[in-house]
């Protein structure tokens, strides 16, 4: 798990004449407390209670969202390691796994964004090489206000750095991502982030702790008060409250200590010198040595003041939850500790064994061999109450409405632009900040280092990397449209999976796993608590249809603000192979090429991005035909791979013009399309064909569009065909509603975002 | 055999040997290595030297490894020095100038147009004079910077080894200088990154050429 103090809840409220509890300011609520003296048997001491505050916390114990995720589907027979573990991994074949992982750091983000997202960024790469894997690829997903807003546009610009000085400095490429700019994220920003990896299958190792007498090793940075968050309520009390014990809880991120310790950590494991690795990331060594103890079922004694420290006098209970970053966890033999201890030296980082595996089932915590701290491990770790939610249907749409389609077509098409005109709304939605290009961030991310990048962003919908250890190569993609989400979370999160499946269609890559970050309200708010629910739900249905196993994820919670909740945000990262990346077309179609439209898509105005400018978001959205859009992807998959297809590229953010007019600028060449026969198929007007959205659509270029048309025909796959690329204009006809605009005026607007930040 | 130096915090030096070994024989060098003989060629390569946290290449100057590259240099042995690697060279004096932080103060991930010059020296032998090269580049402080007169004394020397071709410069350099060579002519340092780019599956193969300079100079020199 990575940090996230302020992940957990805040604490609940209290009486005003009454002086609150400590456990209350910590954010346990009693009933809590009395279990924890219950399971004791007396009261916890402070260092106790420090560590049950963390433990039991949201962002520890899952203990609103753990029931939910019950639903998911987690087996697969290419599952090597699915949730639990540091990180999920699937088979690759020839010995190799993919590992991977998307993990949320909202809160540090929205106070100091640079750290909140560098330090994001350091915690999932620890997650993944924790199992062994060697970091290949990262890939974000961000979450703003709008950017005419000056914290927004902070915020975004903070982050997108934090996120670059992190993967850059430590030699992981960024690869791919996507940001969506909205106003219920303006108080709560977020920063998702996903790394990837890769290791062998055999030299992967688990995070469980085993064997008493065994050494408990902690390796690279120095430990200090950075991050120590909930617990400063302690701080403040047992050192008298003074302005030095209220530390920053946002940690600084060091990538320099990062590269070191992940490659001695890899020499280490390469060498067998290991018995088990975890990372150290919220609630630092509580968290870590109690997951540890309790997978293994061990007991663990941890003497404190061995910790090598960064600052003098820390409290014991200090050292137990500092969220220090680049700190990792290792169960070592002692035969083999002076091995251990060398590669380290070597690698110019720290180690230094401060405790020993037992068999009392027991986390001792010991201040210079003297016990400060007793608890039974499986009741830090296990015996959290978890929590029924009570889910409530919202009587409406319950986020604002504005309508800034005027503003936007001004500003894309001119003063004197006509918001009602086609072509005018075709360059407002190009040149909005959700569907605009995003060269601005992803070029100050380096997206090439490691020499696996076969597909670098914006020129595929799926990042693709080559895995020459497999002699094959794999696609990732991360998405979810929270709108959409907001607007139905069962089938907002259906589509939310759906369109990282499309995404990977599109290079021809077959989903093997997923992860996810559950982006959340505050789950306790009955509607928050249904769109959880029905956002899980979908998540599940559309997992096993598609038959994708979850293999890890993180849920983060209570965001939201007096302002309101967030949109529901699951965001879902995938990961599928593919066997050539050589044959991976990508979004520019050649000039004279057919286009032809793959799927049941069938657009809708509802939650659309043209709704949103218009200000007329409202709740509900079509049902989604699960099986069919399958079917279609698989369709889509065996195309790209045979070699039939020229560009491929999923209708998504915008619709259909949209998704043409991206493919034209990638191209550079026009195009002539006509979409009557879409809109005698499915009806609706020609704006809702052009500018309406749904699961379901790729436009697929070839320069014979007949082997197209009758491989889709032998599967069952409605296929429409659209017109052709040629010309200097996108020409797209639809039932009276022309769309006519010169491609240099399109691309200019897509190119647009730089110059609103 | 051709060395590529491995600081803590280095993040191209497996990518640099896996070119090199697209050419010849390639292997990594610790930083505290200081027998650098059996080398025929020396890459500096791309990173974050030490973190990097003080300016850019200014602790890797002071390495055992970059003792020994200055001794090995002064022999007459070909060094490659690749964005953070052009950074540790300036700063160890092998190479004239300065990189400085990028004109838009962010870092900068992008494919760019090279045009070489015409050079001399071991690696000038294998590259056309007005050959265009399509290299990324990815760095935070890549503005190359000398003052005007040292300037004027590259270029009558023949000793800008390549500029970025119009309207390609990415962060600000001086006269668009994307790389040069030292009075020898067996040093050469650039920004880009020839090294991510020697496979046309991941951009583009135009690297090579360097590479094969590199393995190929020390023939040259002793021919």
């Amino acid at each position: 798990m990575s940090a996230g103090v302020s992940e957990s809840p805040s604490a609940p409220g209290r009486e005003a004449e009454e002086a609150p509890s400590t456990w209350v300011e910590l954010g346990l609520t009693d009933h809590e407390y009395e279990r924890i003296v219950e399971l004791l048997g007396r009261d916890p001491n402070g260092v106790e209670l420090a560590m049950f505050s963390l433990l039991w916390s949201e962002h520890c114990a899952y203990k609103h969202s753990r029931k939910l995720l019950g639903r998911l589907p987690t087996e697969g027979e290419r599952v090597v390691m699915g949730p639990g573990e540091n990180a999920g991994a699937v088979d690759i074949g020839n010995g190799h796994a993919v590992a991977f992982k998307v993990e949320s750091h909202n809160h540090p983000s929205a106070v100091e964004p640079f750290q909140g997202a560098a330090t994001g960024v350091g915690g999932i790469l620890r997650d993944v090489f924790a199992i062994g894997a060697r970091p290949i690829a990262v890939l974000d997903s961000l979450r703003f206000g709008e950017p005419t807003s000056e914290r927004s546009r902070y915020l975004f610009e903070g982050a997108v750095a934090g996120i670059g000085h992190y993967g850059n400095s430590i030699g992981v490429p960024t690869v791919g991502g996507e940001v969506y700019f909205e106003p219920s994220y303006e108080h709560n920003c977020l920063v998702n982030a996903m790394c990837v990896g890769l290791a062998k299958t055999d030299a992967m190792i688990r995070s469980a702790a085993a064997g008493p007498g065994n050494l408990l090793v902690i390796m690279g940075a120095s430990t200090g008060r950075d991050g120590i968050g909930g617990a400063s309520v302690l701080a403040s009390a047992e050192l008298e409250a003074g302005d030095d014990s209220k530390r920053p809880s946002v940690q600084i991120g060091d990538p320099f200590e990062e590269s070191k310790v992940l490659e001695c950590c890899l020499e280490l494991l390469d060498r067998d010198l290991l018995v088990s690795l975890q990372d150290l990331g919220a609630a630092g060594l509580t968290s870590s040595a109690g997951e540890m103890a309790s997978k293994g079922g061990v007991g663990l004694d941890i003497d404190v003041r061995k910790v090598p420290l960064r600052e003098e006098d820390m409290e014991p209970f200090e050292v137990m939850v500092s969220e220090s970053q680049e700190r990792m966890l290792a169960v070592v033999e002692p035969s083999r500790l002076d091995e251990v201890v060398e590669t380290c030296e070597r690698w110019q980082t720290g180690s230094a064994a401060i405790g020993e595996i037992t068999d009392t089932g027991h986390l001792r915590v010991l201040d210079d061999g003297v016990e400060v701290g007793d608890v039974p491990v499986s009741a830090l770790v296990d015996e959290c109450p978890l929590y029924d939610l009570e889910p409530e249907e919202p009587g409406g749409w319950m986020y604002g409405n504005a309508d800034t389609l005027g503003e936007q077509v001004a500003l894309s098409a001119g003063r004197s632009a006509d918001p009602s005109d086609p072509s005018h709304i075709l360059c407002a939605l190009l040149g909005a900040p959700n569907i605009a290009s995003k060269r601005w961030a992803f070029e100050q991310y380096d997206s090439v280092v490691g020499s696996r990048t076969a597909r670098r962003p914006e020129s595929a919908d799926a990042a693709v990397l080559m895995i020459p250890e497999s002699d094959r190569a794999i696609a990732v993609a991360i998405d979810g449209n929270g709108r959409r989400v907001a607007c139905d979370p069962y089938a907002g999160a259906i589509e939310a999976v759906l369109e990282c499946a499309q995404n990977l269609a599109c290079v021809g890559a077959e989903p093997l796993g997923l992860t996810n970050c559950l982006n959340f309200g505050n789950p306790e708010k009955p509607n928050v608590a249904w769109q959880l629910d029905r956002a899980v739900l979908g998540l599940a249905d559309a997992c096993l249809a598609l038959k994708v196993p979850v293999v890890g994820g993180n849920v983060s919670l209570y965001n939201e603000t007096e302002h309101g909740p967030i949109y529901p945000t699951p965001v879902v990262g995938l990961v599928g192979e593919l066997p050539d990346a050589a044959a991976v077309p990508g979004l520019a179609p050649n000039d004279g090429d057919r286009l032809v439209l793959v799927g049941p898509f069938a657009p809708s105005l509802a939650g659309s991005e043209l709704a949103k400018q218009r200000g007329e978001l409202d709740s509900g959205l079509p049902q989604v035909p699960l099986n069919e859009v399958d079917a279609a992807l698989r369709l889509v998959r065996e195309l790209v791979r045979s070699g039939a297809v020229s560009a491929a590229h999923d209708v998504s953010d915008g619709g259909l013009a949209c998704a043409l007019a991206e493919m034209a600028i990638a191209s550079g060449i026009g195009m002539d399309v006509d979409l009557d026969a879409l809109v005698e198929l499915r009806g609706g007007s020609g704006e809702t064909n052009l500018f309406g959205e749904g699961p379901g659509g790729i436009v697929l270029a070839a320069p014979d569009p007949k082997e197209l048309l009758e491989r889709a025909e032998s599967a069952g796959v409605e296929a429409v065909q659209l017109g052709s690329a040629g010309g200097d204009r996108i020409s797209i006809a639809a039932a009276e509603r022309d769309v006519s605009v010169a491609l240099a005026d399109a691309g200019r607007a897509w190119r647009s975002l730089d110059q609103r930040i | 055999m051709i060395g590529v130096i491995q600081f803590p915090g280095s993040c191209d030096e497996r990518d640099a040997v896996a070119a090199v070994e697209r050419v010849g024989e390639g292997r990594l060098v610790w930083h505290e290595e200081t027998d650098l003989s059996g080398l025929d060629g020396v890459v500096v390569p791309g990173g974050f030297s030490y973190g990097d946290y003080l300016r850019a290449g200014a602790i890797a100057r002071f390495s055992p490894a970059m003792e020994a590259v200055a001794r090995f240099a002064a022999e007459g042995g070909p060094v490659l020095g690749i964005c953070n690697g052009f950074q540790v060279l300036c700063e160890a004096g092998l190479l004239p100038g300065a990189l400085l932080p990028n004109e838009g103060l962010r870092f900068i991930c992008r494919q760019v147009q090279l045009v070489a010059e015409d050079f001399t020296g071991p690696f000038g032998g294998s590259i056309e004079s007005g050959q265009r090269l399509s290299i990324p580049v990815k760095h935070m402080s890549g503005r190359y910077f000398a003052p005007d007169e040292d300037l004027d004394q590259l270029e009558s020397e023949g000793r800008i080894a390549f500029r970025y071709a119009p309207g390609e410069n990415p962060n600000g350099s001086v006269r668009d200088i994307a790389g040069v060579i030292n009075e020898a002519g067996n040093v050469i340092g650039l920004m880009p990154h020839p090294e991510h780019a020697v496979d046309p599956l991941t951009g583009s193969d135009d690297g090579l050429v360097l590479f094969r300079a590199l393995a190929g100079a020390q023939q040259a020199a002793t021919a």
